[in-house]
């Protein structure tokens, strides 16, 4: 009854075919935004694409899903189907191989994602014109900046390029193991460019540290509130982003999963349905759909660690935490911790290119047949969970997948509800709201994009419909 | 026109292989690659992004290839200038932009030229080309072969009006 008579106002980006994104601000009867509804789009039809394929060709299929973090989904399925061949003890140059692969996407990511959509943001203000407030705004006032941006995503590119065979459908992982090593000349070509990377990578940090601290008491309320934060911890406690076990800590620091084994995930997390979204609403089962909900990625990360293992990230965490908290619960904290991620990446891609196991030649260790895994993984967006069942006839009967943007479902309505209800003045879809929704939803650095690009732009049209269905104002941009 | 100093045209071409008609990018280039010509580069991607400004700003003519899902059947091809179009999130971003990227950064404004072939069926994960967008791609195929040489590539720019060519321009 109650929503009958609330007011709708949708923000909504279009594309041409799919991948439609919008915002739906409920209002009540006195105009205060009572509730946010972020709409994305998720690939849709996994399940009927992937079953009945035989399990070895998932890892090269999945990569189709989703044109952004193809890696993520290839070397998650890869440690799914490590389980289904009785792998998943692989060798050191497969693991190796497979962790040079998942630094140089989460570098080419974090670096495309900071400079291409953050930096204009913080550089302009986030009241600048969106004429200006672009990487082509980037490009014109700070070039050197953005020949940065540029230059480090093609070395990650370079990176997955090297690991996985190819840059698009990459088949570097397998079921048990890799398909190639890295040679020598492979390795010295990725070397070339390595300490300007590092050096790059650590003036990013330093960047985005500033500006944080710096305006600290801006962002702090920024699209903030207190949540829950899940993550994969190494044995240790370390960050660890390629495997681990699942620990959440709540908004206080309090462990409320400890260290469980990823393979049970399924005991742990539950994703609610709601009328409303096409994308589920994951949850810790403990706590309920209403209490469980939790933010992943690399905020998520340092609140969930104890330590990392390489000495500049290290030292940039314990910054972090010192200045913003532990656990830190500030939306526009993301993009500072996605920056000491960057160069925990770039240091992991120095250590191991420099570690003669990649060159080795035991590339696969398969043991027991089973018929069901999970594969878990940090993303550049989040946690990634990839779970099969297969048959006796080597097929795939079953598929669930729990994308990093979905894990984040709750945690980005939040933050648009938050900055919504901050500044909408109960008339009008100001600019300067329009700005703030998206710099919220940038901070969690959402996949939109699993579905198709044709020719077309990516607009944002903003509308506001009244009680009755009608739409009084539609504003595109 | 022969040799090292020839001009060469680097074809661009993104989509998903396997969703529809969204490959029909990716299957023009492949098209093109198997022809291995000495002065055309092929790049296939999921999608456009910033980096491949450098691979642009390398070549003196750039022929993008997406699939359309709307406008003229077969195909269009139009002429693209530096601009700037954006995603208010996600990692993409249109050729015009790419084509600023390139200028601002690298000091390089290659001829471009967009051809946009239609599609029609985009929705299903795993679906192969229509029929009809497979026609459209053997279209445009057949137009842009015989331009393929280092001669004909200043034609290519001259012709991309934005009307259909097999329609008439």
């Amino acid at each position: 009854m109650a929503e009958k008579k609330q007011k709708h106002i949708v923000i909504e980006p279009v594309t041409r075919v799919e991948g439609h994104g919008k915002v739906s601000l409920l209002l009540d009867e006195r105009n205060r935004v009572k509730q946010a509804r972020l709409h994305v789009v998720e690939f849709r039809g996994f399940e009927r694409f992937i079953q009945g394929r035989p399990f070895w060709e998932v890892p090269v299929l999945v990569q189709r899903l989703c044109g952004i973090c193809p890696v993520s989904h290839h070397l998650a399925a890869a440690k799914a189907m490590d389980r289904i061949v009785g792998g998943e003890m692989l060798t050191p140059t497969a693991e190796k191989m497979r962790r040079l692969m998942h630094y140089g996407q989460m570098f080419q990511s974090h670096a495309l994602h900071f400079f291409h959509l953050v930096s204009p943001d913080l550089l302009f203000g986030f009241d600048a014109d969106p004429v200006e407030r672009n990487v082509i705004g980037v490009a014109r006032k700070f070039p050197a900046l953005a020949v940065q941006g540029v230059m480090m995503r093609k070395y990650g590119q370079e990176v997955i390029l090297r690991t996985a065979g190819k840059k698009i459908h990459g088949t570097g992982a397998i079921p048990g193991g890799i398909n190639k090593n890295l040679s020598i000349a492979e390795r010295d070509e990725l070397l070339k460019d390595l300490e300007q990377m590092k050096t790059w990578a650590a003036a990013a940090l330093t960047l985005c540290r500033d500006y944080t601290v710096e305006h600290l008491a801006e962002l702090a309320p920024f699209g903030t509130f207190d949540s829950n934060h899940l993550g994969l911890v190494r044995k240790d406690g370390a960050l660890d982003l390629y495997d681990g076990l699942l620990r959440a800590v709540d908004h206080a620091g309090t462990r409320i999963l400890d260290d469980a084994d990823n393979q049970d995930y399924a005991r742990h997390i539950a994703e609610e349905v709601r009328p409303w979204s096409y994308m589920k609403f994951p949850f810790l089962r403990s706590l309920g759909p209403e209490n469980g909900w939790y933010r992943v990625g690399p905020l998520a990360r340092l609140n969930v660690c104890d330590f990392i293992d390489t000495p500049q990230a290290e030292a940039a965490r314990k910054e972090f935490a010192a200045a913003a908290g532990k656990p830190c619960n500030l939306t526009m904290a993301y993009h500072w911790a996605r920056m000491v991620e960057l160069v925990h990446s770039i240091e992991k891609i120095d250590a191991l290119l420099h570690d003669p196991d990649l060159q080795g030649l035991d590339l696969v260790n398969r043991t027991q047949r089973r018929e069901e895994g999970v594969g878990i993984i940090e993303a550049p967006r989040g946690t990634l969970f990839h779970h099969y069942r297969v048959n006796r006839n080597d097929e795939v009967v079953m598929a669930n997948l729990i994308v990093s943007t979905t894990n984040n479902n709750e945690p980005m309505n939040r933050a648009v509800q938050k900055v919504a209800a901050d500044c909408f003045d109960g008339k009008k879809i100001t600019e300067g709201l329009l700005n703030r929704i998206e710099v919220a939803i940038r901070a969690y650095d959402p996949c939109l994009s699993c579905a198709t690009h044709a020719v077309g732009s990516m607009a944002l049209t903003v509308e506001t419909i009244g009680p009755s269905g009608d739409v009084r104002e539609s504003v595109s941009r | 026109m022969t040799g090292a100093d020839a001009p060469r045209l680097l074809v661009l071409a993104w989509g998903n292989p396997s969703r529809g008609d969204d490959a029909l990018g990716p299957a023009f280039a492949d098209a093109v690659e198997k022809l291995a010509l000495e002065h055309v580069t092929v790049e296939a991607d999921f999608q456009l992004s910033p980096e491949h400004a450098h691979l642009v700003a390398r070549h003196r003519y750039v022929l993008f290839v997406d699939a359309a899902s709307a406008g003229a059947e077969p195909f269009t091809l139009s002429r693209v200038l530096p601009g700037g179009r954006w995603s208010f999130s996600s990692h993409t971003c249109g050729p015009d932009a790419v084509l600023a990227l390139s200028e601002t950064l690298f000091n390089a404004r290659p001829e471009a030229a967009m051809l946009a072939i239609r599609g029609h069926e985009f929705q299903g994960l795993g679906e192969p080309l229509s029929a009809a967008a497979r026609r459209n791609l053997a279209s445009a195929f057949e137009f842009l072969r015989p331009l393929l040489r280092p001669e004909c590539f200043g034609g290519i720019m001259v012709r991309a009006n934005g009307m259909c060519p097999t329609q008439g321009d």
